[in-house]
């Protein structure tokens, strides 16, 4: 156990000195383009989203909780790219002929990728607040939403993972990123509220985890605890039967390749 | 050799997708031994060092490190190897020290012992200067020398090298071989990929050629040349009638010295013991049957002429053979 340990924070530690060397990288993951949504999309619907529609006081702070879980997407999606260049360069290979246990590359990763995950969403609640949208749950709130988006974060990063694992190539990896990522965040309620859908694009977001994610972070944000709760309740169910799921699959991948 | 056995190999093969990479290899590889598997490109020589250290897993027979089943067992055989990929798997992020810091962790040495065991090996290949400079800006030799720091940094008892001076320079090859020489020496069994035949010829004790996944000779360099029957003696003849060819042959079968003789274009092919005694000899028969020669060539076999004699085809048409 102690070893374990001793593994996976070696292994973290490695993901962040790379980081850190990236200093372009680095800045960009802080800075990321998320933030760009809430900025622009925030003001510039501001005026074209109807208050009634949105149920919320303005476009920026109902479009906050959309912004916070597509960075959980992101996150989660790449969470594998580096494991990918690891398998890629043979780096990964130079890993598994040491004795440690199979499981610390992946823990390392799930590791670091919620680390980054856990601070982007406190950035991006962080510009939010400067633009007057302020938690109506507050710390605690906030705290949920953390838990909340990295239990999505896990589930999508072992998606990615496990395809990282499979792809025979990264050209493949990207297209397959490339093209998951803009319908989840279409067939969500992430930019409207699902009323305001037309009937299939709803039907089809219904079967969207991440809908489900965005309207438990949602009142976290706009309407305090009475209305969030059983909205939360309904997320930890669908984030259970999510991510357990993802693990079962990332954990077949992984097997395939490293035994 | 009395050695003890360090590597036994049974009947290993693996099928990538149905098409075989390598088939029913067998051979065993002593203790302290430099042991080397020489082969074209795409023979399955880094196929079947990645069975041996443990990260691919075999379609069929068994392969066994100091007795440990390197699927059964994995995690023991990983305690006892250092490996040494033939892709220079480096992260260009990390400087040299963080590597080997990396690795020292994954093996759970202890602190001050790792500190002193990396000064060591930074020493021993000569990366100290560079110890603390990220490896994005390493150049091949560079790299390559600290994936053997890599390597050596578990204090393995085998030492697998997938073609460790691949695209090095003629001094950085030297310096490798020397290191390698001096682990063999410290008792260290290793095991080494290279399609150099002058590495296979100089650097290892004993040696399988492979070819197409299939081991077609095993034995130290020496044995594998001295098994093609001896050093050749090419005569060219400056009259070949066949009449004189067999007299020339009749007379030179005589000689002691000479082991076989075959024909060839426009003379004779001889192979002998000892060149220095031969040559004489043989010159003085041809003169005394009143043959007279238009040509004289000494053939001493290289590890090329062995390859070719196992697989019917040549080593050196893919590859540039540098000589040191
Ligand atoms: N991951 C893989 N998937 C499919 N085929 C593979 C894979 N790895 C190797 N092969 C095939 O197996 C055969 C042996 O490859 P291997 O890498 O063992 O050769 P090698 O002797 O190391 O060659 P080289 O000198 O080029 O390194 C080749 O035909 C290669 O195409
Ligand atoms: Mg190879």
């Amino acid at each position: 156990m102690q070893e374990q340990i001793q593994e996976v924070l070696a292994l973290t530690n490695r993901w962040v000195k790379r980081l850190s060397r990236e200093k372009f990288s680095m800045l960009f993951t802080l800075v990321q383009p998320m933030l760009f949504w809430l900025i622009f999309f925030g003001n510039l619907f501001q005026r074209a989203a109807d208050v009634q529609v949105v149920q919320a006081p303005n476009y920026m702070s109902f479009l906050a909780a959309g912004v916070v879980v597509m960075t959980v997407l992101n996150n989660g999606l790449a969470g594998g790219v580096d494991l990918l260049f690891d398998k890629e360069n043979g780096f990964l290979e130079r890993l598994m002929a040491t004795p440690i246990r199979r499981s610390s590359v992946i823990l390392s990763r799930f590791l670091f990728v919620m680390a980054i995950t856990g601070m982007q969403i406190l950035v991006i609640l962080g510009v939010a607040f400067l633009f007057g949208v302020r938690p109506e749950t507050g710390i605690l709130g906030i705290a949920v939403i953390l838990l909340i988006g990295m239990a999505f974060g896990i589930g999508l990063t072992a998606i990615s993972m496990a395809m990282a694992f499979s792809v025979k190539s990264h050209g493949d990896f990207f297209s397959v990123l490339g093209f998951l990522s803009l319908p989840m965040i279409f067939l969500s309620s992430a930019l409207v509220p699902l009323v305001a859908m037309p009937g299939w694009m709803k039907t089809l977001a219904l079967f969207n985890p991440m809908t489900w994610v965005i309207d438990a972070v949602r009142p976290l944000i706009l309407s305090g605890w009475s209305q969030a709760i059983p909205q939360v309740a309904i997320a930890i169910g669908v984030l259970v039967v999510f991510d357990a799921l993802c693990l079962y699959g990332g954990a077949k991948a992984f097997k395939r390749t490293v035994g | 050799m009395s050695a003890p056995i360090a590597i036994d190999v049974k009947g290993l093969g693996k099928a990538y997708d149905g098409v075989k990479a390598i088939d029913n290899l067998s051979l065993s590889i002593y203790q302290g031994e430099i042991f080397g598997l020489l082969g074209p490109n795409g023979a399955g020589k880094s196929t079947t060092l990645r069975i041996l250290i443990t990260t691919l897993k075999p379609t069929t027979g068994t392969a066994t490190i100091f007795g440990r089943d390197v699927v059964q067992d994995a995690d023991t055989v990983r305690r006892l190897i250092g490996y040494v990929p033939q892709e220079r798997a480096i992260d260009r992020f990390l400087t040299g020290r963080e590597h080997l810091l990396l690795l020292a962790d994954l093996y759970h040495l202890k602190k001050d012992e790792a500190l002193t065991r990396i000064d060591q090996l930074l020493k021993l290949v000569s990366l100290e200067e560079h110890a603390d400079r990220v490896a994005k800006g390493y150049s091949g030799g560079m790299k390559r020398k600290l994936d053997i720091a890599c390597g050596l940094l578990p204090n393995p008892k085998v030492l697998f090298l997938d073609e460790p001076t691949l695209g090095l320079d003629v001094q950085s090859r030297l310096n490798i071989w020397e290191y390698v020489r001096q682990l063999r020496d410290q008792g260290i069994t290793i095991v080494m990929t290279t399609n150099y035949l002058d590495e296979a010829d100089q650097l290892c004790d004993r040696l399988a050629i492979i070819d197409r996944g299939q081991i077609r000779a095993i034995g130290s360099p020496k044995d594998l040349k001295a098994g093609l029957g001896g050093d050749g003696i090419w005569l060219t003849l400056g009259d070949p009638t066949p009449q004189a060819v067999e007299k020339l042959t009749a007379a030179l079968k005589t000689l002691p010295c000479v082991r076989a003789i075959t024909p060839r274009d426009r003379g004779l092919d001889i192979r002998v013991d000892g060149p220095e005694k031969a040559l004489p000899a043989i010159l003085e028969t041809a003169g005394t049957v009143e043959c007279r020669l238009d040509g004289i060539e000494y053939h001493r076999p290289r590890l090329d002429d062995v390859f070719v004699a196992h697989t019917g085809r040549s080593m050196k048409d893919e590859l540039p053979e540098p000589t040191p």
